[in-house]
């Protein structure tokens, strides 16, 4: 057994060929790759297949509520800074039900990387639309299909200045891998948007699909440039794949909240400070 | 010839924005200092000018002061006409208005005393602005305070914005202290309060900052919270406490991101916090319920305010107890406090980390508007300090961290301190932390969470018995913000049918209360509109609630108001 892996006998909820295995082996490959200490490592997540992702992780694992995945792991990070913090969950789950969260812990940028499974579809509830669901998509409660338009995380991500913005599909494992070690070494809010085919509830957007209609960035594509990754990440002809914004400049939340590197838990209380509070109301 | 001997009610009333709360804040301060026991509290309206809005100021020669909300007012300074119509239903035969003449006609009912307030704030300033500091004067002169007491204040409150405008406040001030002076002369009004020099050492305080001063005491490590009247001033102190103490102090989005990010913050081994109102309050329920499941400390503080929905948004109410109660899906273990005065209420914060960490569950604080706001001194010596003890340990290679126990308590470890994996599922889950369906665990967990009740019960706070309760044929029962008026009400009857008992833990009850009441006609006194707490002992202890003083019109019970309605009972 290597580093993060779970026992062998781990019961997996997910469905034969679904696009969530591959994405465990990458994630613990990147881990592993990174020399990560599952000691030091907290995968926090929301509810959803996607976000049963640390159930099958030797790590730490917070598995809490739908759509809180990001700000649970902005408090674990602000308690602990030098625990590695990774929250994980699914589109419907992040974009939706979540979204408030990911559009201002990115103006905070605490230093944590968001995985996001984007199939497309609901999976655990059964086939109904997500945000990222193409218009037309026919389903239990669209019949005559989805009528709203796609949610487009990266053109979103990119707006609040998320400063590390990602896409990556599971069958490129090279890829996909080296994204994420990207993003887990990136020094702030980081955030990758991961093709996983849902194998029994979207038949449109397929392993196949997502190969036909997405395409590498260039090489010479200068991810720094704000405006030319918001226009890149216009385009849904074709998704670009790889590291599509990126900007180092941005403090971490940590750093100008003045916190330290000992957690909370091993402080000692300082009567001096409790005494000069007090000082100020005599 | 009037004459104060034990405690006098001053009152001030203005429309927002004419400074009423800035007399308010100076008044206590200079009093305080002065060496006099200080009470205050508030009433306003939601809004940021107009309408019309007031303080009550008590002050005393007795160590602890009064603290309850009176009808009584014996100087009554009316910044404008307003104030008097708004406060005409508490002015008497006792009462000395300070109001401009042109103002109003109070057709005798008081002594009137034409204050011309304008006139002094436009001689020294050029604007009535100025008027608040011309009333500051008007009261210190009455009470025979030395300006140079308040000049002082001033000019370090209003140093950020100028010199000139100190000046101006200080010429205003003085102004308003000679014509006090010579009024109380005219007049023969007297206050011979004997200020008692020991008094110096004790904290000046309102709700919020004994709540703020309990959570550090408390060894607070990290509050996340979205602004709610009245709850957000909490938020406020301790993040102006932060860097001195090491609170991590985040505004969040919304308040489901706060109570999620608490509870991360908590997993992760930081004592956290959250603070709202009741409708912010609404939005947490889902992190209360996850608390519940994944066993980890939460302290929440909710600031009540008179619902349904936004309801009266800077008024008073209890009547978010059963919200507490019953707040979040499944059923697990809980805590709630109700602290009924500052001590009490350092005390019940520093108890809420102290239980959220040792049963692993969330604690409540419940307070209101008007605890919240109302100000006092509170002699140091009353602040009980508790140890800080997390309660976290030092994990192993196979850690478990809902391993099962006989009391129902997991050693709880936390994430990078020692050699174990740290799980939580809000699913039902296993000893490890993962996620299960198996019945048979099920069964096993849903006891876990709820055995740690019985303990629970067993250390509840008893709750404080006054007024002789034990001879009394009638319990006077409250809990959170009565403890005052139900305080004062019983020594001014002083009826030896009479004994009160205040709560400061609502949930759950300690079945030593049982003792206490038996044999006893009970009444319960609540802010509010059903009675929740009366139904609360009733589920609890099986106890017969004869009567219930309720009100719910958004404003707290003053004590004549309580005294009418127990003089039959007395």
């Amino acid at each position: 057994m290597l580093p993060f892996d779970m026992p062998q006998d781990t019961d997996i909820a997910w469905c034969p060929g679904c696009g969530n295995f591959p994405l465990l082996n990458i994630l613990k490959m990147a881990l592993r790759d990174l020399g990560k200490d599952p000691k030091e490592v907290v995968i926090a997540s929301g509810i959803g297949q996607a976000a049963k992702m640390p159930q099958y992780v030797d790590a730490h694992m917070f598995n809490g509520l739908h759509g809180r995945s990001i700000p649970t792991a902005m408090g674990i990070k602000l308690a602990n800074r030098s625990l590695t913090v990774i929250a994980e969950s699914g589109d419907g789950d992040i974009y939706g039900e979540g979204g408030n969260h990911l559009l201002h812990v990115a103006r905070r940028n605490p230093d944590i990387t968001v995985l996001v499974h984007n199939n497309m579809v609901y999976g655990l509830t059964k086939g109904q639309a997500s945000p990222t669901s193409e218009e037309g998509m026919k389903n239990p409660i669209q019949p005559d299909g989805v009528i709203v338009e796609p949610f487009n995380p990266m053109a979103v991500a990119i707006s609040v200045d998320v400063p590390f913005v990602a896409r990556a599909n599971v069958s490129d494992v090279a890829q996909a891998k080296d994204i994420i070690k990207q993003a887990i070494s990136f020094k702030g809010f980081s955030m990758v948007d991961l093709f996983v085919p849902c194998v029994v509830f979207n038949k449109t957007n397929t392993y196949q699909w997502f190969k036909e209609h997405t395409h590498p960035v260039s090489e010479n594509y200068d991810p720094t440039d704000r405006v030319a990754a918001f226009q890149l990440a216009l385009e849904t002809d074709k998704l670009p794949l790889g590291v599509i914004y990126r900007n180092d400049s941005r403090e971490l939340y940590e750093d100008r909240l003045g916190i330290g590197e000992v957690p909370p838990y091993k402080r000692e209380f300082s009567e001096e400070a409790f005494q000069e509070v007090l000082a100020g109301y005599r | 010839m009037p004459k104060f001997s034990k405690d006098i009610s001053i009152v001030v009333g203005g429309a927002a924005g004419q400074g009423v709360q800035t007399v308010e804040a100076a008044l206590v301060r200079i009093l305080k200092d002065a060496g006099y026991g200080v009470s205050a509290c508030k009433e306003y309206m939601s809004r940021v000018r107009g309408g019309s809005n007031s303080v009550q100021i008590r002050l005393s020669s007795a160590r602890v002061p009064r603290r309850a909300y009176i009808r009584r007012i014996d100087f009554l300074l009316a910044l404008d006409a307003p104030a008097l119509e708004h406060l005409r239903w508490r002015i008497g035969e006792g009462t000395t208005v300070f109001a401009e003449k042109a103002s109003a006609d109070m057709g005798g009912i008081c002594r009137f005393i034409d204050t011309p307030m304008l006139r002094f704030a436009m001689e020294a300033g050029g604007n009535p602005i100025y008027a608040n500091s011309a009333a500051l004067g008007v009261i210190l002169g009455v009470i025979g305070i030395p300006s140079e007491e308040a000049e002082t204040y001033l000019t370090k409150v209003f140093s950020r914005k100028g010199d000139d405008i100190v000046e101006k406040n200080i010429e205003a001030l003085r102004k308003g202290h000679a014509f006090g002076k010579h009024a109380a002369y005219a007049e023969n009004i007297e206050v011979p309060l004997v200020p008692d020099d020991g008094k110096k050492d004790d904290l000046l305080v309102d709700g919020t900052t004994a709540l703020g001063i309990g959570a550090i005491a408390g060894g607070c490590d990290f509050i996340s919270s979205y602004p709610m009247s009245p709850a957000t001033g909490v938020l406020a102190f301790l993040a102006q406490n932060a860097k001195r103490c090491g609170i991590v102090v985040d505004q969040a989005e919304d308040e489901i991101s706060a109570i999620n990010a608490g509870l991360g913050a908590s997993y992760a081994g930081a004592r956290a916090m959250v603070t709202t109102s009741g409708g912010g309050f609404d939005l947490m329920q889902e992190g209360v319920s996850l608390a519940g499941m994944i066993e980890t400390p939460i302290v929440i503080h909710i600031g009540q305010r008179p619902g349904p929905a936004t309801g009266l948004p800077t008024r008073t109410e209890q009547g978010d107890l059963n919200l507490a109660l019953y707040s979040g899906h499944g059923e697990f273990s809980r805590a709630i406090f109700a602290p009924g005065n500052p001590a009490e209420a350092i005390g019940s914060m520093e108890r809420a980390f102290d239980t959220a960490d040792a049963y692993q569950i969330p604690v409540f604080i419940l307070s209101d508007q008007y605890f919240l706001d109302a100000v006092s001194t509170i002699d140091s010596k009353e602040i009980v300090r508790l140890p800080i003890r997390r309660n976290i340990v030092k994990t192993q290679a196979e850690y478990l961290r809902y391993a099962l126990t006989t009391d129902g308590l997991s050693p709880r470890g936390v994430p990078g301190y020692g050699d174990g994996l740290v799980c939580v599922d809000s699913d039902e889950h296993d000893e490890s932390g993962h996620i299960t369906e198996s019945f048979e665990v099920r069964r096993a967990m849903m006891d876990k969470r709820s055995r740690r009740l019985d303990a629970l019960r067993d250390e509840a706070v008893i709750p404080h018995a006054f007024d002789n309760l034990e001879g009394a044929e009638t319990a006077v029962v409250s809990w959170g913000s009565n403890r005052g008026v139900v305080e004062e009400s019983l020594t001014r009857l002083g009826s030896r049918k009479l004994g009160g008992l205040h709560f400061s833990q609502v949930f759950p009850i300690n079945p030593a209360v049982e003792t206490l009441l038996s044999g006893k006609r009970i009444i319960v006194v609540e802010n509010n509109h059903s009675g929740q707490f009366a139904d609360l002992l009733v589920r609890e202890l099986g106890v017969k609630v004869s009567r219930r003083i309720l009100k719910s019109t958004g404003e707290p019970f003053c004590v004549e108001e309580l005294m009418d309605e127990l003089e039959p009972e007395a």
